[in-house]
């Protein structure tokens, strides 16, 4: 499609990345964009403490697609937020490339958010009054280097849809529209929680695909959560968790294309 | 433009009911407030201007005959930069046309005609030639009531003697902007009251007060201490008859005019704030919920970077929208009802030039005020917004938590229907909520109430004034006093049932330098047809020795029960006597005095006599009688009751109308929006649960009542309280008006009440109306699908 071929020459040129594909080769002894190191987590609850984080260690490399699997509870939501820069850790560290995120400020996470990551949530979370052009213009409009809204809807296949309102726009097409909306800054993190959550098999698939294209395209570092185990065939990575530590991280030697999952 | 201002006009697209009521609700606040500023700052200008170029004194003193000579000494007091020396007389215009003859006062002009304080100025005709007898300059406010133009031939009682006056020129004068004697009289009476500008020496001439003054204005220099140069001028005239010397504020006129500008100024605060607290308080209100329905949105955007600044300015440029919308209509209005005020006030000001004017600060000042109002209203709101975790907000909010009232537990609930429990549940469950809401109804009320007050207030006036104490059906003056045959006589007249009679005479009171000028009514011990009433109402006695004095007149010249004060008689060997003040009565109206009528002889001394009888009649012969009295040689003139009633009532609705019904409307907004406002929010708060009770199969009228219920029960447990909290404002605004002329009783009549309470239920319902159909319309699939 020209349109893709446009966006794919533009991303690679405007920042001057390194080819995709080199960079793909790299990943393992590959250069971590996020660090965490003894990450824990304690909600206070009244008079009970819950402790959704007991210790992670975790690194995401550079143009990598992870899937975080676990147990409702386990506390991936909350690994999350915390390397998303939504929420800092009770104790432990975090860096980004070289900024510590741990004892940052408010301001300073927002920053982070706002120049760094792209985030995809389960309900989607767009902004009802606003069309699907205008809910990635949310976005363009205060990042530095953006794609144009329009261009960053006609990856995720909906450059017809442009102008209408999430309530005018299926489950499917919503979150299509949430990525649209997490990519149009050429964010370095794509962080996507239960993305496939509210939908069914055959539109989570093609969700997946989008989140898969985008990674291979823009090279954005993705870590998805899901429940759905079997979708963790398209990762890279896999890390597994479980009651707030993660029980395993292993590299996916058979990577499926989103078209062949079954769940 | 960005997507999030796209957001912001789309909000405000959805919310537009409410945003217009809000909007509304600053336009009144600015409104009010541009009104009543811009015609404070119009009657200053206008004020100033004329007092300036028509060099209008600073302190004024009369005295009985001074000669020329003082003037000098006068002059040489210290702080005194210029002295205008005159005559003054008392004078009668048997005019055609009116009952009893107007009454005025002559004042001389120097012979050049240009005297060098309190310069008249001429709108019609010309000056007065110097050492014509016959010329005079008339008082523009008399000259258009009786139609006289230059050219025209008035007849005057000059010290006695009837003259024919030849009017040259029609006059305003910075004395008598507003037309008053300084005596009676709740309003300036136009017809009955003239001044007349002569030349000098005709004057003095005709009162043999030729080479001295009784009369004295004086200019003070810069920075003069205006109380110093008054006691060196009373010492000074003391030995001439001096009266005291007054500032210029108690100049009757400038006295009016200052009441009025004291008054615009306090309405200028009271009102705005009235309504800006309303707007805040909705600002709050329709803030917050949006706030509240928006979590999810404001949670995203924080995660999508749009930092803390970027969120308040984007919920706080909805608030500015609104506040915006408001000042540009509200500054409209401003300056239209303002300039019609000063349409208004020109009929009972007159100066020579009355712009309007709008200046830009009273508009910044007021657009200013209402931002800062609607910015605290929307804070706190704000700062909730900001303060959301963006975390923690993307989960959809918890249920609510809900208690069994109190009520509920003493088991009255079970008493209830289901739909009252979800009402008293609602309410009970935010009980900050209800008593904003009913706060603000309560203000709407409030509002209405003011409106209203002075109609009911002067009802009660009318009542105490004409059926209580005035209960005569025609009032008979003589030319001059006659012995009590007169009384006699016209009671043998076919169709007069009773006859009773009076002696009034003008006198002058006085206590050390307070003094008013106004007239000494004597009173037989069983006069039934006058009688002295007060408020509350009850009927005084006149004392048998000593004088009774209107308790606002004991108030100005700060004398009660047991001191004297000096009465000087203004007529006659104008003899004056030091007399014990033995009751006072609460009047309502004006200064009055009275005595006994035996006393009062005593007082006058020569033979009894009387002066006005008072007499009810059979209706049916009542014009005949009328008539013939008329022709009557002894008669002065014949005054009717119900005239005297249909005059005041004219005058009163006149400039009370228009005051009325703005606040009405004013009254009617504020409750309308209030009532609309809380409607919409309980209507989004639980569109959710009234959807889904419909799908279980409720009717519209029974979620209707569910959520209509609780309206009603806000407008019912805010009437009483608005009610009272509209007495108290009006009695606070009541005291910021002139208390001399007449005084309204702080009692607000049951009609009043009734009409602000029907008002505020029309209102009320109409919003009901109005949200109903928005019931009526909820979208059932729509509602439940969305995640909130
Ligand atoms: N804001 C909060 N306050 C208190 N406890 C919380 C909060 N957020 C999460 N928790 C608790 O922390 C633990 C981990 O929660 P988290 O949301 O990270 O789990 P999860 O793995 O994402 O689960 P799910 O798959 O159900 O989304 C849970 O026990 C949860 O109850
Ligand atoms: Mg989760």
């Amino acid at each position: 499609m020209v349109v893709e071929e446009k966006v794919r020459r533009s991303l690679r040129g405007a920042q001057g990345r390194p080819d995709v594909t080199t960079e793909r080769a790299a990943i393992g002894g590959g250069e971590a964009v996020l660090f965490a190191r003894g990450l824990t987590k304690v909600y206070r609850m009244g008079e009970v403490d819950v402790v959704a984080l007991r210790g992670i260690d975790v690194e995401l490399f550079r143009g990598e697609f992870v899937v975080l699997l676990g147990a409702s509870g386990s506390g991936k939501s909350t690994l999350l937020n915390i390397l998303g820069g939504l929420d800092v850790p009770t104790s432990g560290e975090v860096r980004y490339c070289d900024h510590d995120l741990s004892a940052a400020a408010e301001s300073t996470l927002t920053r982070y958010r706002r120049e760094h990551v792209g985030f995809v949530f389960q309900f989607y979370n767009l902004i009802p009054s606003l069309t699907a052009r205008e809910n990635v213009a949310l976005v363009t409009d205060i990042a530095e280097a953006p794609i144009a809204p329009e261009d960053a809807l006609s990856l995720v296949g909906l450059a017809e849809r442009m102008d209408h309102f999430p309530s005018e726009l299926s489950g499917g097409e919503q979150q299509r529209v949430a990525i649209a909306r997490a990519i149009a800054k050429r964010p370095d993190l794509v962080l996507c929680d239960e993305p496939t959550g509210a939908l069914d098999y055959r539109t989570g698939q093609i969700v997946l695909e989008v989140l898969s294209r985008v990674n291979r395209e823009l090279g954005a570092t993705t870590a998805v959560i899901t429940h759905n185990a079997p979708i963790a065939q398209m990762a890279d990575r896999i890390i597994e968790m479980s009651d707030g530590r993660i029980r395993s991280v292993r590299e996916n030697a058979a990577k499926l294309s989103p078209a062949d999952l079954r769940w | 433009m960005t997507a999030l201002f796209r957001k912001l006009l789309r909000d405000l697209l959805r919310m537009r009911g409410q945003a217009v009521t809000i909007a509304i609700v600053v336009a009144c606040g600015i409104g009010s407030f541009v009104t009543l500023r811009s015609a404070y700052r119009s009657l200053l200008g206008a004020r100033d201007t004329y007092y300036e170029s028509s060099r209008f004194g600073d302190v004024f003193a009369q005295a009985k005959r001074a000669p020329e000579s003082v003037a000098a000494r006068i002059e040489a007091v210290p702080g005194v930069a210029v002295v205008e020396t005159r005559l003054v007389e008392p004078v009668m215009i048997p005019i055609e046309g009116l009952a009893e003859p107007a009454t005025g006062r002559l004042v001389t002009l120097p012979a050049n005609g240009n005297p060098r304080l309190n310069a008249p100025y001429i709108r019609k005709g010309r000056m007065v030639e110097p050492g014509r007898p016959d010329e005079a300059l008339i008082l523009e406010t008399f000259a258009t009531a009786h139609h006289l133009e230059p050219g025209a031939k008035v007849p005057v009682v000059i010290n006695g003697v009837l003259r024919q006056i030849h009017v040259v020129g029609v006059a305003l004068s910075p004395e008598y902007v507003i037309a008053v004697s300084g005596a009676q009289g709740f309003a300036p009476d136009h017809l009955r009251f003239a001044v007349l500008w002569m030349d000098r020496d005709v004057v003095a001439a005709a009162f043999d007060l030729k080479g001295s003054f009784d009369d004295v204005s004086v200019r003070l220099q810069p920075g003069a201490r205006s109380a110093e140069v008054r006691d060196r001028i009373d010492a000074i005239l003391k030995p001439y008859g001096g009266y005291g010397a007054v500032d210029r504020s108690r100049q009757p006129s400038s006295f009016f005019v200052d009441s009025e500008l004291l008054q615009l100024e306090s309405y200028a605060t009271i009102a705005p704030a009235i309504f800006l607290g309303v707007a805040a308080f909705l600002v709050n209100v329709v803030l917050s919920r949006l706030v509240h329905l928006q979590r999810p949105q404001i949670a995203t955007l924080k995660a999508l970077g749009y930092n803390d600044r970027e969120i308040a300015v984007h919920y706080l440029s909805i608030v500015l929208v609104v506040v915006a919308a408001g000042s540009l209509l509200g500054v409209a209005l401003g300056a239209w009802l303002g300039r019609g005020m000063l349409g208004l006030y020109q009929r009972y000001y007159h100066f020579p030039r009355f712009d309007y004017r709008l200046d830009a600060d009273v508009v910044g000042v007021g657009v200013s005020v209402s931002v800062v109002a609607a910015m605290l209203g929307g804070l706190t709101v704000v700062w909730r917004a900001v303060r959301l975790p963006a975390a923690e907000a993307m989960k959809p909010d918890a249920p609510p938590t809900y208690r069994r009232s109190l009520l509920e537990r003493m088991g009255i609930t079970r008493l209830l229907g289901g739909s009252a429990l979800m009402v008293l549940r609602e309410m009970t469950r935010r009980p900050l909520r209800t008593l904003l809401s009913c706060t603000g109804i309560a203000f709407g009320v409030a509002v209405v109430v003011v409106g209203f007050y002075t109609r009911g207030a002067l009802d009660v006036i009318v009542d105490l004034q004409f059926e209580q104490a005035q209960r005569e059906d025609l009032t008979v003056s003589f030319v001059r006093p006659v012995d009590g045959r007169v009384s006699r006589e016209l009671a043998q007249l076919p169709g007069v049932l009773r006859v009773e009679s009076e002696r009034v005479v003008p006198v002058r009171v006085r206590k050390g330098p307070r003094f008013r000028e106004t007239t000494i009514t004597g009173l037989s011990r069983d006069a039934d047809l006058r009688r002295i009433v007060e408020w509350p109402r009850r009927i005084v006695e006149v004392p048998e020795e000593g004088v009774l004095l209107s308790a606002a007149l004991a108030r100005v010249l700060d004398v009660g029960v047991g001191d004297s004060v000096v009465v000087e008689v203004l007529e006659g060997d104008r003899r004056s006597r030091e007399v014990r003040v033995a009751a006072l009565a609460n009047e309502m109206f004006g200064l009055g005095v009275y005595m006994s009528l035996p006393s009062l002889q005593g007082l006058l001394g020569g033979a009894p006599a009387v002066s006005v009888a008072l007499l009810t009649v059979d209706a049916r012969s009542e014009p005949q009688l009328d008539a013939r009295l008329k022709r009557l040689p002894v008669v002065a003139g014949v005054a009717r009751r119900r005239e005297i009633i249909a005059q005041f009532e004219r005058q009163s609705a006149e400039s009370m109308n228009v005051t009325s019904v703005i606040l009405t409307i004013f009254g009617c907004v504020i409750a309308v929006a209030v009532v609309y406002n809380n409607a919409r929010i309980a209507l989004s708060m639980r569109g959710r649960d009234l959807a889904s009770l419909r799908v279980l199969g409720f009717t519209r009228q029974e979620i209707s009542s569910v959520l209509l219920g609780e309206l009603g029960a806000h407008v019912a447990l805010a009437l009483v309280p608005g009610m009272y909290l509209g007495k108290l404002l009006a009695s606070t605004m009541m005291s910021a008006t002139d208390q001399e002329t007449y005084r309204m009783p702080a009692v607000v009549t049951p009609d009043v009440y009734a009409l602000a309470v029907g008002v505020t239920i029309a209102a009320a319902v109409a919003s009901a109306f109005v949200v109903r159909r928005q019931l009526d319309h909820l979208d059932l699939v729509g509602v439940l699908k969305a995640r909130e």
